[in-house]
């Protein structure tokens, strides 16, 4: 098992490295640069600016001294927000958005855990088609959609919620999770009726069954965990997909997340807000990826002995 | 153990949804209890230095917690008095002698000073700080020379502090909108002794600004920032004129999406927005009692005409293109009535000023021009394609004039968007045969507007250049003698510019809010500018408006 996660571990680090390399040329590949605006800046000003962040020395040299900076954990300067790190600001919207993709992650588990059993139970019958049309609904739904009419039915005809912030009025946390958590929702309940139909086919089940269990244990004890492991090998790379694709939830709700950040930064050409938000980004990803596949070994016998063996 | 979890689980979120509800009173209600305004203000501020920072979020944010020598009346938009108590200008308007209140304080208690500003000009004015808004000192003598590092000695710039409370500005030429660059926030004073704690004078990215660290001149001061949620000031008790202060402080929040911004507002989070969603503007302006609130702005909406480039580079290709546009028509459909017909750059009563209406919508003309240019009824046409920054607006515009040069001119025109950085890009380095433009006044002057067409201007952008115009702008305004005369010059100035046609102008811009009915003191001025002196929240606004 050590062997397994110090080897992806190992195979984590080339990976963050291209990473970085492709973001670092790409970004100044793009046209136009940090520092230009509607009002025309004069070539002094230019000169100025450029040498206050460092982009008048050599590329090769502005990338060697980024690594450098970065392997002592500095992500550098923002340029678009003097005066503030990219640590700072990844500090201050990363858990903002982390949360929210957690709560996210929650209602997509509950609703989607609990669609995906029930229609397992009763395939191909009413109690099967009308939570999978749910959830085809779900998939198909973009949040940009979902949202804006969340908040017109509960915040505003109805007045039950908030329509947006993030901690400042209580309550205001709910839309937001429902929207972001809606789309995995539906994902989650085909993965859990997918799962569970497998294993209630098994001859295991078969046999529990014939041993009089109650249906309810039949279900909870000995086909859950099994059923749901493609859910939770799912888990990993959509709670990373939910970090990083908040962006539309955050600016629907005025969130002040990492995702707005991240996006605001390529618009602004924010070369050292783009790098960093990507650079951390990308050791999240590998990392839940990782978590995930440890989750799902725990979960599946035989892929625990197969570490076992090695 | 699974089901433990699950029931846990779901335990949890219940309990969690169920204690979030029932959200009490709105901010507006409890604002005008407590004297706080409300205010959509756009955008999160890049930061709160007044010499670094550009945009409108940041100026009403450095508007709130700073002054300037002089300060805008928001009613009339004439000067009045801030840190300086009054001024005096010499005859031939060369030397402006501030007088410096002495109840002037820093937030720190300390007493401003004229040593402040010479200070505080030479750091807005020095190459190293990079500042985007150092030219707008450069009507003062030497400034724009030891801003481009021509000379090095400070003590040549015309700016003098006679004694504590004495400034002597000395500048090249008359220049009669100077004292209204004094209410720009970048000829703002900054308190020397806290930038110098945590760096050079020169330095762009300091924590100066910081809540703990700041020191303002202003009527309010900084009290929380919390990036990308809020930024709250408060009255502040050294404000010289504190007693005509009437909020107790307010709170700017970073309104991005407009549309999450109107329901911020109709859910009573907000007592202003910074903006309205174009698609509700006819239900608001509808409506009965409307917070709705439109007025001319002081600025621009042009297309950007290559003249370097075929096919636009023919004088009457740009007369006919201008000409073949219904800009009524294009107002009343594409911008739902929200704005005002242009026929020339500067916008109309920019302080007095009218521009000349040389032209007018004659799709006769247009064809019979194009003719002469040898497309007659488009034949030969060698294709036109015109540029404009990704947005859902611009696109709408866009496609309306090109199908009404499809109709009027039966030429092809086609239409690329490119991302705000590509096209600034593109623009820059006159890319492009059309291109989309907008320019908003920094301060209300004709000038403003006109300065830009000078040879080789930065936002030029056309290839337009006359020496006969440059003339007229930079040496014979200036030295006129009256308003009148000075007018009369611009005027003459634009009619050689709009003959020529290197841009099409469409439309003047207007400001667009929603404002809660308690909140007074936030007249509609040409600036788009508020004076948060004079605002004030009323208790009783529904029994007022019920004995109306």
């Amino acid at each position: 098992m050590w062997r397994f996660i110090s080897l992806r571990l190992l195979q984590a680090i080339p990976v963050i490295l291209v990473v970085i390399t492709v973001t670092f040329f790409l970004v100044r590949i793009a046209p136009g640069g940090p520092f230009d605006s509607e009002k025309a800046v004069t070539r002094e000003v230019k000169a100025a600016l450029e040498t206050q962040y460092k982009l008048n020395l050599p590329l090769f040299q502005q990338y060697t001294a980024y690594l450098g900076d970065l392997a002592h954990g500095d992500l550098g300067p923002s340029f678009k927000y003097p005066g503030r790190s990219v640590n700072e600001l990844i500090a201050a919207g990363f858990p903002v958005t982390a949360e929210l993709g957690f709560y996210a992650l929650l209602v997509a588990l509950c609703i989607g855990g609990l669609a995906g059993i029930i229609a397992a139970l009763r395939p191909n019958t009413a109690q099967d088609y009308v939570p999978m049309s749910l959830a085809m609904i779900g998939i198909c739904m973009p949040s940009f959609l979902l949202g804006p009419l969340l908040v017109l039915i509960f915040g505003i005809h109805l007045d039950w919620l908030p329509v947006s912030g993030w901690g400042d009025i209580p309550g205001d946390k709910i839309l937001p999770a429902i929207t972001l958590g809606a789309g995995y929702a539906a994902y989650i309940a085909r993965l859990g009726r997918a799962g569970m139909l497998e294993v209630l086919s098994q001859d295991y089940i078969r046999t529990a069954r014939a041993k009089g269990l109650p249906e309810w244990q039949v279900v909870l004890k000995h086909s859950l965990r099994g059923g749901l492991i493609p859910v939770v090998a799912f888990l990993g790379p959509a709670f990373a997909g939910l970090l990083a694709g908040s962006f539309v939830v955050e600016t629907i709700f005025q969130i002040p997340g990492l995702g707005r950040f991240y996006v605001q930064a390529a618009f602004n050409r924010d070369y050292t807000m783009i790098l960093g938000t990507t650079v951390f980004l990308s050791v999240l990803i590998v990392l839940f990826n990782l978590l995930s596949d440890i989750l799902a070994a725990w979960m599946n016998p035989r892929l625990r002995a197969q570490f076992g063996n090695n | 153990m699974q089901p433990r979890i699950l029931r846990f689980l779901l335990l949890v979120t219940a309990v969690s949804l169920l204690a979030a509800c029932g959200s009490g009173e709105s901010n507006v209600t409890s604002g005008n209890r407590e004297g706080i305004l409300h205010f959509g203000n756009g955008s999160e501020p890049q930061g709160l230095d007044p010499h670094v920072v550009t945009g409108v979020p940041e100026h009403f944010i450095v508007g709130a917690l700073f002054e300037g020598l002089a300060t805008k009346n928001p009613y009339t938009l004439e000067p009045e008095p801030g840190v300086a108590q009054s001024w005096d200008i010499s005859e031939d308007g060369r030397t402006i002698t501030f007088h410096l209140n002495p109840a002037a304080k820093w937030s720190n208690g300390e007493s401003m000073s004229a040593t402040d500003y010479v200070w505080s000009w030479q750091r807005l004015l020095s190459p190293a700080l990079g500042s985007e808004y150092a030219y707008m000192l450069f009507p003062v003598k030497n400034a724009e020379a030891f801003s481009k590092g021509r000379i090095t000695d400070f003590s040549l710039v015309g700016v003098k502090a006679l004694d504590d409370l004495t400034l002597q500005v000395t500048l090249d030429e008359r220049t009669p909108y100077f004292i209204q660059l004094m209410d720009h926030y970048s000829t703002f004073a900054v308190h020397r002794a806290t930038i110098e704690k945590f760096g050079k004078a020169t330095d762009r990215f300091t924590p100066w600004t910081r809540v703990e660290n700041m020191v303002s001149n202003g009527a309010f001061r900084l009290k929380t920032w919390q990036l990308y949620r809020r930024i709250e000031v408060e009255k502040s008790d050294t404000y010289w004129d504190r007693d005509n202060v009437k909020l107790n402080g307010i709170v700017f929040y970073p309104t991005e999406n407009v549309v999450s911004e109107e329901r911020m507002f109709r859910v009573g989070q907000l007592h202003y927005t910074a903006s309205v969603p174009l698609g509700k503007i006819p239900v608001y302006q509808e409506m009965a009692d409307t917070p709705y609130r439109q007025a001319p702005y002081l600025g621009t909406y042009y297309y950007l005409l290559n003249t370097t480039r075929p096919p636009t580079d023919k004088l009457k290709v740009r007369q006919a293109l201008s000409m073949a546009v219904d800009r009524d028509k294009l107002n009343k459909t594409v911008l739902q009535g929200t704005n005002i017909s242009a026929y020339s750059i500067t916008p109309p009563d920019t302080l007095g000023y009218y521009p000349p209406k040389l032209f007018d919508y004659d799709v006769e003309k247009a064809r019979q021009l194009l003719a002469e240019a040898g497309y007659p009824n488009g034949e030969g046409w060698p294709g036109l394609e015109l540029t404009y920054n990704t947005s859902e607006d611009h696109r709408k515009v866009a496609v309306a004039l090109q199908q009404m040069w499809q109709d009027a001119l039966n030429i092809q025109v086609t239409l690329t968007n490119q991302e705000w950085k590509v096209y600034l890009d593109s623009i820059t380095e006159m890319n492009f045969q059309i291109a989309r433009r907008g320019w908003i006044g920094d301060y209300v002057d004709p000038n403003n507007f006109l300065d830009l067409f000078l040879a080789g201007g930065g936002n030029n952008n056309t290839g337009f250049a006359s020496p006969d115009y440059d003339a007229m702008i930079q040496l014979e305004a200036p030295q006129a003698a009256t308003r009148e005369e000075r007018y009369a010059v611009f005027y003459q100035a634009e009619t050689l510019l709009m003959e020529q046609m290197p841009i099409i102008p469409l439309y003047t811009y207007t400001s667009k809010h929603l404002l809660h009915p308690s909140a007074k003191g936030m007249p509609p001025n040409l600036m788009d500018w508020t004076n948060f002196k004079y605002v004030w929240l009323d208790k009783d606004w529904q029994q007022a408006s019920k004995g109306d």
